[in-house]
């Protein structure tokens, strides 16, 4: 077995044995980053891969998690049926902002802030038309069964949120070793060059966003069943944007682990600091104390390791 | 194989190719001169998709190609390299050419096979394993042409491929680009060192502020009193005779 392979192997083990041995508290904790992974790693294949940098990935999120919501409350379904239909929703959320924007030729900042002005429009239609209950927010009743996609013991929403990240997992991996992989990250790399060596420029961006928007879409129905409850802040909030860009970017854009590398830092960041307030009087007024160090981290990482933290472990390019 | 007629296209009021025609014949090296801002790029471009030309006609194999995107112009085997090189920086020589053995082939083995032998026709057996980034300049010029190269073009449009190498650097890719003509790939090229257009090209074309003011054999266009005053200067003329 190889020493990568042998590595994921233990991780593996290591993720299914833990939240067998640590109390509810951590179990969350576990879920939460194994969650964030998987939307980080939603955003990575568009913004990492592809570089198509979006600041508004939260749109597609969203549309998941009131698709399935708003299929489940108002129309009765049972959530599992609902949820491929909201990741769906997210795809074709997707394919619309990409075909509107790449159309219009929006590259860069620009396509960066077409998709932060779509998160906000949805996030306005859905405080004010009446499908979404406005600004109320949608509450899903609460019936721990699993045949509702809610489940008493966290540790059934913790392996849950593993499974999808073990997917976005294998997603990017394919990624690496497939000809529409090795096509974004030469889009991302030099589009012109792109076009000239017979690559559909256009339609490979609308494709990947077609996927990232479905997947992040998934991510949302998720997080509305483990929660139950979404409004239009939570759903289309810009701080979950950030979240996703941020995760991506400390662990590594456009690498595998990248996402889940950042998750884990940041949501170790996030429960030290919260600790920390609760202990060190000095930092009781600093509220949310990790968005300070967040802040402080993103800098040192733009400043220092242009690659994330995989740029850390990532082998030394050979010199000639 | 190639037939261009009367192609223009401008820029605002600028007219930066007028009226160009030329015709590229299988298994042939064709040249293109011409002073700088000539337009030789810009008909380049209009060529092979990167700009919609204002009028003419691009017809390649028989089939009209005018304004088609790149992509599809790649498709039916036409494509071209740039004179400013544009490497893909942060991935490895052998994933920069895979992109373009891509074009052939969805299998990733088949595609990196491909783009080992297309580096090794082109010599960059070597530096397989460096980013694109850390080349130089003569090995980004070759790892343009494995690049597209590796797509199985039948005609090869590059542009300025020796412009910035030193004369070693240009006898050894003059070499390649024998090699890739004797491989059965037609070759039109925009060229500014003479030595090499003559030791390769069987036929020139001199393009002069967007109109194509002769056309021939090197030794031909260097008797050609218009070409030695709009471009050559007495001197090169001279050399080119001889």
């Amino acid at each position: 077995m190889s020493r990568p392979l042998l590595l994921c192997a233990l991780g593996l083990a290591a993720a299914i044995v833990y939240p067998l041995l640590v109390p509810n508290y951590l179990v969350n904790v576990g879920m939460l980053i194994f969650f964030t992974a998987f939307i980080g790693q939603s955003w990575n294949i568009a913004g990492g891969f592809a570089g198509q940098t979006s600041f508004g990935h939260v749109v597609f999120f969203g549309t998941g998690a009131y698709t399935s919501t708003i299929l489940q409350v108002t129309y009765g379904w049972n959530p599992w049926l609902a949820w491929p239909v909201a990741t769906a929703m997210g795809g074709v959320v997707g394919w619309m902002i990409a075909v509107l924007s790449f159309r219009a030729g929006l590259r860069g900042s620009y396509f960066a802030l077409i998709t932060l002005a779509f998160a906000e429009v949805f996030r306005i239609l859905a405080n004010s038309v009446s499908f979404t209950k406005g600004g109320l927010g949608m509450l899903i009743k609460a019936d721990q069964r699993p045949i509702n996609f809610q489940f008493k013991d966290p540790i059934w929403i913790y392996y849950l949120a593993l499974l999808l990240c073990i997917v976005s997992l294998l997603v990017a991996w394919h990624l690496t070793r497939s000809r529409f992989g090795a096509r974004l990250i030469a889009i991302r790399e030099n589009e012109d060059a792109a076009r000239a060596l017979g690559i559909d420029v256009f339609a490979e961006k609308v494709k990947v966003l077609t996927l990232s928007g479905a997947m992040c879409a998934a991510g949302g129905t998720f997080y509305a069943q483990k929660y139950l409850y979404i409004d239009p802040w939570i759903a289309f909030g810009v701080d979950k944007s950030v979240e996703m860009l941020l995760v991506s970017m400390v662990g590594g854009a456009g690498t595998i682990f990248g996402p889940l590398i950042g998750s884990f830092t940041l949501m170790g960041i996030n429960e030290v600091t919260r600790a920390l307030a609760s202990v060190v009087p000095a930092f009781k007024n600093v509220q949310p104390l990790s968005l300070v160090v967040y802040g402080i981290m993103l800098i040192l990482i733009v400043a220092r390791l242009p690659n994330g933290l995989m740029g850390l472990f990532a082998r030394k390019p050979r010199n000639a | 194989m190639l037939e261009v007629r009367e192609l223009s296209k401008s820029f605002g009021g600028l007219k930066a190719v007028d009226r160009a025609s030329l015709d590229v014949k299988p298994g042939e090296i064709v040249g293109l001169i011409g002073p700088n801002g000539a337009g030789k790029t810009t008909l380049f471009a209009a060529i092979a998709g990167f700009h919609r030309p204002d009028a003419g006609t691009v017809v390649f194999e028989g089939k009209p190609i005018t304004g088609l995107p790149p992509h599809r112009i790649c498709a039916a085997g036409m494509v071209r390299t740039f004179q400013i090189t544009q490497p893909f920086a942060s991935i490895s020589v052998r994933e920069n050419i895979m992109v373009g053995a891509y074009h052939q082939t969805a299998d990733r083995k088949r595609a990196m096979q491909e783009a080992e032998s297309v580096a090794e026709m082109v010599g960059m057996t070597d530096q397989l394993d460096q980013r694109g980034a850390d080349l130089t300049v003569a090995g980004r010029k070759r790892l343009e042409l494995a690049r597209a190269l590796a797509t199985g073009p039948r005609l090869l449009l590059l542009d300025e491929v020796m412009a910035g190498l030193n004369p070693t650097e240009i006898v050894e890719i003059v070499g390649v680009i024998k090699d890739i003509r004797q491989a059965g790939v037609t070759i039109l090229l925009i060229e500014h060192v003479m030595q090499a257009v003559t030791s390769l090209a069987e036929r020139v074309y001199v393009l002069n502020q967007g109109r194509m003011i002769a056309e021939g054999t090197p030794a031909a266009i260097a008797d050609d009193p218009q070409v030695v005053e709009a471009y050559l200067g007495h001197g090169a003329a001279k050399v080119l005779r001889a």
